[in-house]
């Protein structure tokens, strides 16, 4: 496995991210988080464990995926070079099993023999229950009843890989009271029980080391650009829930200043409507979930709730390392509002063939921007984090198809 | 100059009795019955109060506890509505510290969240998700102030860690006795004797016992060996099964009179 690039931030205490990141949490779970950190870190300089993730990378998730050069979508962004990063195309339609297998084989090293997992969209969720049944692991996934309804077909998905699913039914019942509600679990069971978070955000380890099993998807684009375009990007452009898909793919340029970082959040009905998921436009600094970062919340500290068309944008909170990213301006984040996001979502099925995921489907519409800004001489690579059939029911009634019909857009 | 907390467990000490700890989140159901509720709690023989900061993701809280703080935070219960709280029952006579996660602190301010407290007649603070290792500005901010810094200690911890937790903390050590999240067990985990015997012989700050103690038998048990009973989601279930305040009031009153007859040895 490729080391890890320097990062300006590298010498910050342990899992710290100048002022963001560290650990908040119960006391409970520092013993927990001490033995995930000593695993991962001894993981991590271990050749068989390496050895062991790079063949279920080639063998079960399909890796490397493609990098797919999409013309006629890059006329709708100023008639830029642009490039797919294919995450849509592993095993169960997003990066989100990479994370999944690293942490699936910490769990069985550290000799535990359950996982629990949040999930939003339900990719995670899936993720996790997938790498759960190939590995022989209990699993129990924590999902907003909200989030049960939009993404029923990936709750059938977990169901149908012998995950249990448990609706969580109180607060804003989206991810942000999944998180809740598998913390709960975890501090009750922590001895048998790993917790699989399936995002960059969380206490310390937990960013370091989801990022870490992303950052493949960012070693395969640079060497994959270089020989397609021959020459480095200039632009990266992802999505951001709580981060992973985007550090991953940002891992690979953080040391390229010429290769701009742009990360897109949820605008949701607007950032002025109140009714979105911009942390970076309107949230300050604060503790959520274990971590210091921007956190959306009301003038006493109460975490306000998200609102976005994509259930996995759908977090008032952010991963720390973006935080930190963003303060340095090493990074820049802007928000997509729903309707720009399905315009894209729209674009890409009608001139390449592919139906994105709603989440990927903000990167898409910040690349339509973005190339436009930058003109038709730039290479901009957009990471396609996901694949769209569990948002088929929320975009056939977005755009009006009647379900069981042959009508079109 | 001895602080209220020292005073507390060298009273209940001297009178062979473990200090009896009660929580109740402010503004449940509203703040003035809030307030009302925990001075009941204070004649009837509570020793400290912990006056709960509702916070919207209280992810170490059972059932019972959500849905007071719930409740708090609907009837518009904020920072400055807690500090008035404690402000309150303080004059009414209680030893109280506020209980909260540790964002409401920050977003507040750390220097004037202590300095408002320390006015308010608070005597301390328990955040239990702040770590030794991000409290530096907490520390700063009490020192100085005459504010206690209750810390936690797990049935997961390790020797050298309970030393690093006890070596921040001041007061008295809240020691978690179970795995899991607040709320009433039908039996105190077997995991609290051991892990305060261990913190025993590496502090000699007194340990008080929380999580799952609902019953005064259960109070008369950990009073055996701890220095405080601490009892929270008992109180709160009482006043979420009542029929009305009144109720509510007597409920919690015969609680807190129950108790303080099991923390006696
Ligand atoms: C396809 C897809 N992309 C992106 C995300 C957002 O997560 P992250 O920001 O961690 O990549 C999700 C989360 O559910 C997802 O399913």
């Amino acid at each position: 496995m490729a080391t890890s690039s320097t990062l300006p931030h590298d010498d910050n205490p342990p899992g710290h991210f100048g002022p963001y990141g560290g650990r908040f949490v119960p006391e409970a779970l520092t013993a927990a988080l001490d033995q995930l950190d000593d695993a991962f870190q001894a993981a991590i300089v271990d050749p068989a464990f390496g050895a062991e993730l790079a063949e279920l990378e080639r063998t079960y998730t399909g890796r490397p995926n493609p990098l797919t050069p999409v013309l006629r979508f890059g006329e709708l962004c100023g008639g830029a070079r642009v490039f797919l990063k294919r995450e849509d195309l592993n095993h169960t339609g997003s990066h989100k099993i990479n994370n999944v297998l690293g942490q699936a084989l910490l769990t069985t090293r550290m000799g535990k023999t359950r996982v629990i997992a949040e999930t939003g969209a339900g990719q995670h969720g899936v993720a996790a229950a997938t790498a759960a049944a190939l590995m022989g692991l209990e699993c129990t996934v924590y999902m907003g009843e909200e989030d049960t309804r939009r993404q029923a077909l990936n709750v059938a998905r977990m169901k149908l890989l012998g995950a249990e699913v448990i609706p969580v039914t109180i607060g804003s019942r989206t991810l942000k009271d999944a998180i809740n509600e598998a913390m709960r679990d975890w501090v009750a069971s922590v001895d048998r029980t790993h917790y699989l978070l399936g995002t960059v955000t969380g206490p310390a380890p937990f960013p370091t080391m989801v990022r870490h099993f992303h950052e493949v998807i960012g070693r395969e684009a640079r060497e994959q650009i270089l020989a397609a375009a021959g020459r480095l990007p200039d632009a990266v452009v992802a999505c951001v829930g709580g981060g992973s898909n985007a550090m991953g793919l940002f891992s690979g340029f953080l040391d390229d200043p010429q290769v701009q970082l742009r990360g897109y959040e949820a605008g949701g009905d607007g950032v002025e409507t109140g009714r979105h998921a911009s942390r970076f436009s309107t949230g300050v600094p604060g503790v959520l979930h274990g971590a210091r970062t921007y956190v959306m919340q009301d003038e006493w500290g109460q975490t306000l709730p998200s609102h976005s068309i994509s259930a996995g944008l759908d977090y008032p909170g952010v991963g720390p390392e973006h935080a930190y990213l963003h303060d340095t301006g090493r990074a820049i984040y802007e928000s997509v509002n729903d309707d720009e996001a399905m315009t894209a979502f729209a674009a890409l099925c009608r001139t390449e063939g592919i139906i994105p995921a709603i989440e990927s489907a903000h990167a898409l519409a910040g690349a339509m921007r973005l190339g436009r800004e930058l003109g038709p001489e730039a290479v901009i690579i957009v990471n396609l984090s996901g694949r769209g059939d569990k948002d088929v029911a929320t975009a056939a009634a977005w755009f009006g198809i009647e379900l069981g019909h042959s009508e079109s857009m | 100059m001895s602080r209220p907390l020292d005073e507390v467990f060298t009273a209940t000490r001297a009178a062979g009795r473990a200090a009896l700890i009660g929580y109740l989140p402010a503004g449940f159901p509203t703040p003035q019955e809030s307030v009302e509720l925990i001075t009941a709690m204070v004649h009837a023989g509570v020793d400290i109060i912990e006056v709960g900061l509702p916070y919207s993701d209280p992810l170490m809280d059972g059932p019972a506890i959500q849905e007071a703080v719930d409740l708090a935070l609907k009837a518009g219960t904020t920072t400055d509505v807690v500090l008035d709280t404690v402000a309150q029952v303080t004059a009414a006579g209680a030893t109280a510290v506020v209980m909260s996660y540790w964002n409401p602190i920050e977003r507040y301010g750390v220097e004037r969240f202590a300095a408002r407290l320390a006015d308010a007649g608070g005597v301390g603070v328990i955040a239990p998700d702040l770590t030794p290792e991000e409290a530096g500005p907490w520390i700063a901010a009490t020192t100085g102030r005459g504010l206690d810094r209750v810390f936690l200690v797990a049935p997961s911890s390790t020797d050298t860690r309970i030393t690093t937790v006890c070596s921040v903390t001041s007061g008295f050590v809240y020691a978690a006795s179970t795995m899991g999240v607040t709320g009433a067990r039908s039996e105190v985990s077997s995991a609290a004797p051991a892990l305060v015997a261990r913190t025993r012989r590496l502090t000699s700050l007194p340990i008080a016992v929380g999580l799952g103690v609902s019953t005064g038998a259960q109070a008369h048990e950990v009073a055996a060996y701890a220095d405080g009973v601490i009892v929270g989601s008992a109180f709160v279930r009482r006043i979420l099964d009542a029929v009305d305040h009144a109720s509510a009031l007597a409920r919690v009153g015969d609680l807190a009179a129950e108790l303080a007859v099991g923390v006696t040895r």
